[in-house]
């Protein structure tokens, strides 16, 4: 799947409570969520996540809290990818289990510039900054994290396990 | 060499163990059997939707999933109430043995093992990033999302990347009113707080072989705070003692192999470590507390899954005993269980509270991540013996909170200002 958006850039250590502060968490509706994403953080996100779908961020993104509300409130938002520096575990893990597509590349989140051109083929693992004219190339993940990738999440790949 | 006989650490061992297999190497995807399945009002509800769409119908074990409403019970708003509405439906509906009513329940990362529901070398997952608590009792344990949870709470089964382990040597004599807190706080500003990353860290050396549960509970309970998946403490005599009223001994113990190659391993010599506080706005972020002796506070904590057990209640009362709260200061006191509340106020803790001007809350993680009981405004500064001091954890987004142990956010609420105990004694 190849993605063409520009890019958002955050700093390092990003935290969930600054991606979704914990006094929406009495809510499961991912629109609801969405419409705090960032909150703590950007006030302009929702402004800029209508132009721009890629977060590009430093290291230790969405370290803190396990609340699987975080990458549910991006992904809602419209985000179609994010790239850092690095991430930490259980956003990864989170992001990964609910099909919100994470590239971890520290030479590509401290090298992209906001707003920058970019296209990312998550297959091959290939980031491209078309703006900047440049190609970074993204260890590709184990194959069984592959396998829920397809699968198009946990649960789904869940039950495709239990059919067997 | 056999695999078999290869050194593995402790958290390899339990991995193994809970996969049928003698071996398992770092870096391998495993999937692992579970002991417990963890979820509270804030997590479980998404995982509860998620499970539904599994289609498995029942859980797949009602004695190993635990259901504990903390975070925004006794409900906050309308809003919390149906989630917790919709949690303990779904208890009733699937009969979990362990699901914890307001009056029953207490904040899970104390409740669990107090109830000893949590064993050494069990494999344990939770809906909440402080899981990794139950490191202290011998146990691999990690937070995990709620679709993580759902498809445990279906299958007994859960994905685990089997984690390199960084060892943390503790050594010399602990100054006075030095715990688990500071010695934590200490490590992660050493390391930062992506210095373990993924990693399991293993904590031991002869100063954490003397310190108390609650204590050893604390550290565990950051481990997150440094980006770590574990936080384990080897079992000793310690261990079993807390374990004796609360087990009948039938557990695994799994001690890491000595000549086992660890990612790295940090000698702390502790005799030269002072009382410390974590600054706005990362738990790394830490100081000398008598070196923020000019930041003046609007509210205290004392609580939480990180301090909020007895040895915690014990230290505040210590100071708080004939002393009043600054004038300028809401002091906030929340024991973490009811079992601990209760006996805070058999030892007269509670009375000492209240006569200092001090109010003392049922359990709830509530102010901790700006949920209830505790909302810091805009410009507002607390110092909290919990464990997140990010941009509006505790509220506003331009509040700040100051992180410490019981000690100081005790000495500071007598002082209206950040202060260690002799100042106030």
């Amino acid at each position: 799947m190849i993605i063409r958006e520009r890019a958002i850039k955050y700093g390092d250590n990003v935290d969930t409570d600054v991606i979704i502060p914990a006094r929406y968490l009495n809510t499961t509706e991912d629109r609801e969520l969405a419409s705090h994403c960032f909150e703590g953080l950007d006030k302009d996100f929702k402004e800029k996540v209508k132009e721009r779908k890629i977060i590009v961020a430093g290291y230790n993104f969405g370290c803190g809290s396990s609340r699987e509300h975080a990458p549910l409130s991006i992904k809602t938002s419209g985000v179609k990818a994010v790239i850092a520096a690095s991430f930490a575990r259980i956003f990864f893990r989170n992001s990964i289990n609910i099909g919100l597509p994470v590239m971890s590349s520290s030479e590509a989140a401290g090298f992209i510039q906001d707003g920058d051109d970019l296209e990312v083929d998550l297959s091959s693992g290939q980031i491209k900054d078309i703006t900047q004219d440049k190609v970074f190339n993204v260890n590709p993940l184990p194959e069984f994290i592959q396998g829920i990738i397809k699968s198009g999440g946990y649960i789904n790949f869940t039950r495709e396990n239990l059919k067997k | 060499m056999n695999d078999k006989n290869k050194p593995q650490t402790m958290a390899q061992k339990i991995l193994a163990y809970h996969c049928g297999r003698d071996y398992v190497s770092e870096g391998e995807i495993v999937n692992a059997d579970v002991d417990i399945v963890l979820g509270n009002d804030i997590t479980l509800p998404i995982a509860i939707e998620e499970f539904n769409k599994i289609g498995t119908g029942r859980v797949f074990d009602r004695e190993k999933v635990v259901v504990v409403p903390d975070h925004f019970a006794p409900n906050k708003d309308i809003k919390s109430a149906q989630q917790c509405k919709f949690m303990r439906e779904f208890a009733r509906k699937q009969d979990i043995k362990n699901y914890f009513e307001v009056g029953k329940m207490g904040i899970e990362h104390a409740l669990l093992p107090e109830l000893g529901l949590v064993l050494p070398g069990n494999l344990v997952v939770g809906a909440d990033s402080h899981t990794c608590t139950y490191g202290a009792l011998g146990a691999a344990s990690t937070g995990v999302g709620s679709t993580d949870v759902a498809v445990a709470m279906s299958t007994g089964r859960l994905w685990f990347m089997v984690p390199k382990t960084i060892k943390f040597i503790y050594s010399g004599s602990l100054k006075k009113w030095i715990t688990g807190k500071d010695l934590i706080l200490y490590t992660i500003g050493l390391i930062g707080v992506e210095g373990a990353l993924y990693k399991s860290m293993e904590f031991s050396g002869p100063t954490v072989s003397k310190l108390s549960m609650d204590s050893r509970f604390t550290m565990s309970n950051m481990a997150i705070e440094a980006g770590g998946k574990f936080g384990i403490f080897e079992v000793d005599g310690i261990t079993e003692e807390f374990l004796k009223s609360r087990s009948d001994g039938n557990y695994k113990i799994f001690r890491s192999d000595p000549d086992v190659g660890y990612e790295k391993i940090y000698n702390i010599d502790c005799s030269d470590i002072e009382l410390q506080v974590a600054a706005p706005h990362l738990p790394s972020n830490t100081k000398n507390a008598r070196d923020l002796a000019d930041i003046s506070i609007d509210q205290v904590v004392i609580g939480s899954c990180t301090n909020g057990r007895i040895e915690d209640m014990g230290i505040a009362a210590e100071i708080l005993n004939g002393r009043k709260v600054d004038g300028n200061i809401r002091a906030i006191i929340i024991p973490a269980t009811q079992n601990i509340y209760l006996e805070a106020l058999k030892k007269g803790y509670i009375e000492i509270f209240i006569n200092s001007g001090c109010v003392v809350s049922t359990p709830t993680c509530g102010p901790c991540l700006g949920g209830h009981m505790g909302v810091l405004a805009e410009g507002e500064r607390a110092i909290s013996t919990t464990n997140r001091n990010f941009v509006g954890r505790m509220g506003h987004p331009k509040s700040e909170v100051y992180l410490s142990g019981p000690s100081v956010a005790a000495a500071s609420a007598i002082a209206g200002r950040i202060a260690i105990p002799e100042e106030v004694m």
